[in-house]
């Protein structure tokens, strides 16, 4: 059991040390929903107007309304670098030294998973605290109870991500399934409109928007930071991790064939 | 527990319909220094990959220090040290954060893989660069600190896959000489694949591989005999009728 331990400390450790040297990357992994919050939100306050929705028991500021998804946005972004450098370890061959160590493949890769979320989670709280400075404050509790449901959430779009790197020969192929994984996942959710106004416009998109898992991930964070727990949404987001990653781990498995196939 | 630290019996392996590797069949024994000599595409890195199991086999062919790396596969893979082709070091980290990162993976505490790590960077004269980016490395000194990371496990077989590549004179000759003292002192199994055969020692076994199949084993004095040549790279030659390929 201690090798176990001793394992999944080494990864977190190797994953946060490598985030804290790339300078780079934590600055853009926070000036990105920054932008979103300060230029995108101040522009269309006045063009979206939000109802009375729960959790928000009052009119509330745009601003207010996607920080949610923005949090989502540094997780869905966190788990898709996450795959992505996956694939160029796999491309430079330091995966191989993860996969060949004695340890079950399976945990191997979740334990790759939790260091991301940990990476992730580090974001946000960043996140939250310049946004505190900006007049979004939710609850003291809040910040509490979202960080459960970030791991959950985190876990669930690094799976995603995962599950991608296992089906991704190359680096150039990544750069185009980003453009089909993230920005449809993103626009088509609740993160910068509640479904009730995508409705109003569209039925198809209100269905898609409605069973996207980031969506789910998004609303679960917004009723955890405000102190709540929106059972439905925590369900299908632990449904989508256990699908993804099951599928991501039949995908990195020797005997099914995805490594086998590609002759890496 | 087996004195073989490999036995592959009856390998064969496929990518898709195109087979690449027909009915392999060797043992490599304790203490024993290994060549795995072929041309480019004979095989050698898919079989390598088999036998680090990142690609799987259909039966039990491949046993790893008596272990079957099919159905004991961590304890198989516990007894495994490995140097890939490619440089597989995080170049962003120190040497010693490296050395760490792999103790962790294989269940050595900190405290254990301190001393581990030292032991093995002063075999190989890494000890005073152990807090340096690995960016900063040359060649040959990423190439020892693979190989003391390989090693600090305490293996039974040690892989190396053309681990001298690219390297100068002097690297290479230590390289060579270290694995060599290694085999014969510690009683380390090694399966080494190069195309530079002045790597080979007289006493060291020789697999060589061709299109997929062994087309030769035994000693250097052995294959020359075999194909009445005067040097190894004219045996090697005769063998895989590579000759200007």
């Amino acid at each position: 059991m201690t090798h176990y331990w001793f394992a999944l400390w080494g990864i977190v450790f190797r994953e946060l040390f490598r985030f804290v040297k790339q300078k780079e990357r934590f600055l853009s992994a926070l000036v990105r929903p920054l932008v979103w919050l300060f230029v995108f939100a101040a522009g269309f306050r006045a063009a979206l107007g939000i109802a009375i929705i729960p959790p928000y028991d009052t009119y509330i500021l745009y601003e207010v309304y996607i920080t949610p998804g923005l949090i989502g946005m540094i997780q869905l972004f966190n788990g898709m670098q996450s795959s992505l450098s996956m694939v160029y370890d796999r491309e430079m061959g330091s995966m191989r030294i993860l996969l060949v160590s004695p340890l079950p493949r399976w945990f191997l890769l979740t334990s790759k998973l939790l260091a991301g979320v940990f990476v992730s989670i580090l974001q946000v709280y960043v996140f939250l605290m310049i946004a505190w400075f900006y007049d979004i404050q939710p609850p003291i509790e809040g910040y509490l109870w979202v960080l459960p449901v970030l791991i959950l959430t985190g876990l669930m779009l690094g799976a995603l991500g995962l599950l991608l790197s296992a089906f991704i020969k190359q680096l150039e192929n990544f750069a185009g399934v980003m453009n089909f994984v993230i920005f449809p996942m993103f626009f088509m959710s609740s993160a910068l409109y509640p479904l009730w106004k995508l409705q109003e416009s569209s039925q198809v998109l209100h269905l898609i928007a409605k069973y996207n898992p980031f969506t789910q991930a998004v609303e679960f964070i917004r009723f955890a930071l405000y102190g709540q727990l929106n059972q439905e949404a925590g369900l299908a987001t632990l449904l989508a991790f256990v699908v993804f990653l099951m599928i991501a781990i039949i995908g990195y498995n020797p005997s099914k064939g995805m490594m086998k196939r590609k002759g890496r | 527990m087996s004195e073989q630290a490999l036995e592959v019996s009856e390998l064969n392996f496929s990518y898709g319909k195109k087979q690449v590797l027909y009915d392999l069949t060797f043992q490599i024994e304790k203490g024993q220094c290994a060549f795995l000599l072929g041309p480019n595409g004979a095989g050698k890195s898919t079989l390598f990959s088999l036998i680090t199991r990142l690609y799987d086999q259909d039966k039990n062919n491949i046993k790893l220090a008596g272990f079957d790396i099919k159905t004991q596969p961590l304890k198989a893979l516990a007894r495994l040290g490995v140097v890939f082709q490619q440089t597989t070091l995080d170049l962003d980290l120190s040497v010693k954060q490296n050395l760490l990162y792999h103790a962790a993976l294989q269940g050595i505490s900190p405290k254990k893989a301190k001393v581990l790590i030292q032991q093995q960077l002063e075999q190989l004269d890494m000890f005073e660069r152990q807090n340096e980016v690995v960016r900063q490395l040359n060649g040959g000194h990423r190439r020892r600190v693979e190989i003391a990371r390989a090693l600090m496990h305490q293996p039974k077989l040690l892989l190396l896959d053309e681990p001298t590549v690219g390297l100068d004179i002097a690297s290479r000759e230590s390289i060579v000489k270290h694995v060599h003292q290694l085999c014969e002192h510690t009683g380390l199994a090694v399966l080494w694949a190069t195309h530079l055969m002045d790597e080979v020692l007289d006493k060291d076994k020789i697999i060589m591989i061709h299109q997929g199949k062994i087309r030769a084993e035994g000693s250097r004095d052995d294959l020359m005999q075999q194909t009445s040549t005067e040097l190894l790279s004219e045996a090697f030659f005769s063998l895989t009728n590579s000759r200007g390929e």
